[in-house]
């Protein structure tokens, strides 16, 4: 691991935003809280049972979190840490995604092969949407009419129109689809197969496989290179890819869908989130249970930050 | 006389159909008797082998109702005495695809029907060696690993710990008899030896007197790093430790494992196989039932990625590149062209958590790490599939 104090202070001197990343541990049962400011951890919080999926409301007031193994979403208050209520989420909720309107959340039922549809204001289930088996990554179009259910053993993106609530396109990608975002103001949907070893561009328009993005990391048996979360840069130049036992983060160019950079992480890095101008980016690494900083200008490991047991997910919530 | 348990099928297709493709297999279990062990602590499940392989239908079915593709499933109990040749043709005549639960020598003569010659025939109970060898057929492959993986795995992690000094206890039984073997060409084949090796030929029982007699047998050992017991049956292998003369590891059949599946295995997304087939079955996930899953997986992969449930084309794809199995045991998983055999991690687990997962790191291969563990192609004298 690359711990470089002096690059951290270079890093503090930039900062303009004050924030946090909130990471969840799998097992721990814990959210971390991680100053982007300090670039330490500043309160720990307990959850339910076996926490990944992490989200904030729009306006910041909430933090959404599935409790998988307790079978909820729960709703915490970020400033006390106190859990609000749950929502009914499914059974083994693992991803989910918040839709524009900021009332719907889209939850991955990993057991069930069910995406569910949540109302946060009213707390019930609006809907219920059958997918493929052990969905995991779930997307929504920035208009908010699409929503993306990927189905880890089924090998497929799930296209569910958010007015029916039903699907209108299954397009198959490489073995376990992982985490899938839209790009580009929604023209293109992005899939990472882990066990696949790619990440499949598909042309929203008409759901068409647009590239396919493979990797190579010097030294690393190709079987170890997984890619898994990934996130965009300002304007979405650039994806940030974790690839999972590999240990590292590949910087794909998203104009010419090819691997710039790989960034040495921690083990089994996994999801991810930026601070606020997105000149920091933390991922979640699981197996050596810290939080990887990357500064994103010079595409390197600044700081490792010390978790909880199995870090999963990372979200950022600003604090002024 | 053998009877049909089920036909499961799904007819359904919500989606627009992206081909009308009907799969159809047969799961054909050929019961053997067993010889009678110490304890009955673990009876195998009467469903051993076919709930996994009905978990995975379910997987397929699934799959399959997105792309206007169609599942079916017969299940074959052929009992003792019966005629699993006969049952077998009628299945081929029903089928190519074939997932078989028996014993080796069935297992050939069934692969050697004349019906059988463009079928593909998935063995998921037999370890043994030579159905990678010189036994193979070319309509055989095995997603069960072979005896030599499993102890391969084991010899790798001796070699990681520097326990070089090894010493082994082995049953009568032809499995156990086989396990040995397998055992000491991987001990040889990692540089490793046995310092001393004795057989179990007790005939007391050994629940009651265990601690008085296993350390006077294990005490001529000497001194030693650990304890090898090949005892496949798990016939007295469980009364050894922690009876031991020396305080020592003990590893193979019982306490350090190798194995294909083991409901310790919780990592790369192995909780939700196990919970699937947990909620569906009653019961824990083993090495069988992972590898009839592994089996029918494959093809349902095989038609969804081609489009065909030809068995020309799912064998062409299935050899091919293109081909990965996602198994939950974190790397994708593919068929060694040279006999067929599906190249998988090993666990290596005691009955509470996973230990390692062999390959181990620094066993290293110019085509794939995992074909560290097992017959290697130059080793292989399998013939069929060239």
């Amino acid at each position: 691991m690359i711990r470089t104090t002096l690059a951290t202070a270079l890093l503090l001197s930039t900062t303009a935003h004050a924030g946090e990343i909130w990471v969840t541990n799998e097992k721990d049962d814990t959210v971390s809280v991680i100053s982007t400011d300090t670039l330490e951890v500043i309160a720990t919080y307990e959850t339910g049972e076996r926490p990944r999926g992490i989200i904030f409301s729009k306006d910041f007031s909430k933090v959404y979190i599935c409790a998988s193994d307790s079978n909820t979403v729960q709703v915490m208050d970020p400033t006390t840490g106190k859990i609000l209520h749950d929502l009914p989420s499914g059974e083994d909720p693992e991803q989910f995604v918040l839709h524009p309107n900021d009332k719907h959340l889209y939850i991955a039922n990993e057991d069930d092969a069910i995406t569910t549809v949540v109302d946060v204001e009213s707390r019930t289930v609006i809907a219920q949407i059958s997918v493929g088996v052990e969905p995991e990554g779930m997307a929504v179009s920035p208009d908010g009419k699409i929503a993306i259910t990927t189905s880890e053993t089924t090998n497929m993106a799930h296209w569910i129109d958010t007015e029916t609530q039903e699907l209108f396109a299954n397009t198959l990608v490489d073995s376990r689809p992982r985490h899938a975002e839209f790009a580009k103001e929604g023209t293109e949907m992005w899939v990472s197969s882990e066990i696949g070893g790619t990440l499949t561009v598909f042309d929203t328009g008409n759901q068409a496989e647009k590239a396919k993005i493979t990797f190579e990391v010097q030294g690393v048996h190709p079987d170890k290179v997984q890619p898994v979360g990934f996130e965009f840069t300002t304007g979405d130049t650039h994806a940030f890819v974790a690839l999972g036992p590999s240990n590292h983060v590949a910087v794909v160019n998203a104009e010419t869908f090819e691997v710039e950079d790989y960034i040495l992480v921690g083990r089994r890095v996994w999801h991810m989130d930026f601070n606020e101008d997105r000149s920091k980016l933390f991922t979640t690494n699981g197996v050596s249970g810290d939080v990887t900083v990357i500064d994103v200008a010079s595409r390197e490991a600044v700081k490792s930050i010390k978790v909880g047991r199995f870090p999963w997910g990372a979200a950022f919530r600003p604090t002024q | 006389m053998y009877r049909f348990l089920a036909v499961i099928g799904v007819l359904c297709c919500a989606q627009p159909a992206l081909s009308d493709v009907t799969l159809e297999a047969t799961y054909l279990h050929v019961e053997v008797p067993l010889p009678p062990t110490l304890s009955n602590l673990d009876p195998i499940p009467h469903d051993i082998g076919l709930a996994g392989v009905r978990t995975g239908l379910a997987d397929n079915e699934t799959t399959g109702k997105f792309l206007g593709q169609t599942h079916i499933l017969t299940e074959v109990m052929v009992s003792e005495g019966d005629d699993a040749l006969a049952a077998a043709r009628t299945a081929l005549a029903r089928s190519p695809y074939l997932i078989l639960h028996a014993p080796a020598d069935v297992q050939t003569a069934i692969a050697d029907l004349p019906a059988a010659q463009d079928a593909l025939i998935f063995n998921v109970s037999e370890g043994d060696i030579s159905l990678r060898d010189a036994d193979c057929r070319a309509n055989l492959f095995h997603t069960l690993p072979s005896d030599a993986m499993r102890t391969d795995a084991l010899a790798q992690f001796f070699v990681t710990k520097r326990w070089s000094d090894l010493v082994m206890i082995a049953g009568t039984h032809p499995q156990d008899l086989a396990y040995a073997r397998a055992m000491r060409r991987s001990l040889e084949k990692f540089g490793l030896s046995l310092s001393a090796e004795k057989t179990w030929e007790f005939d007391a029982d050994m629940r009651r007197n265990a601690s008085q007699e296993v350390p006077l047998f294990t005490q001529d050992f000497g001194d030693y790093d650990a304890m090898i017991l090949a005892d496949e049956l798990h016939d007295f292998g469980r009364y050894v430790l922690y009876n031991t003369w020396e305080a020592r590891p003990v590893t193979g059949s019982e306490g350090l494992s190798a194995l294909t599946w083991s409901p310790v295995i919780e990592q790369w997304g192995a909780a939700q196989l196990q919970s699937r087939f947990s909620e569906a079955h009653s019961r824990a996930m083993q090495s069988p039932d992972y590898a009839a899953w592994a089996a029918i997986r494959t093809l349902g992969e095989a038609v969804t990625r081609t489009g065909s449930a030809e068995a020309t084309d799912v064998r062409a794809y299935m050899l091919s590149t293109d081909f990965t199995l996602a198994g939950f045991k974190g790397r994708p998983l593919t068929f060694r062209p040279w006999n067929g055999q599906l190249r998988q991690p090993i666990a290596l687990a005691h009955p509470r958590a996973l230990v390692a997962q062999a390959p181990l790191e620094g066993f290293l291969h110019h085509v794939n790490e995992l074909d560290s563990l097992g017959l290697d192609q130059p080793e292989s004298t399998c013939e069929a599939f060239q």
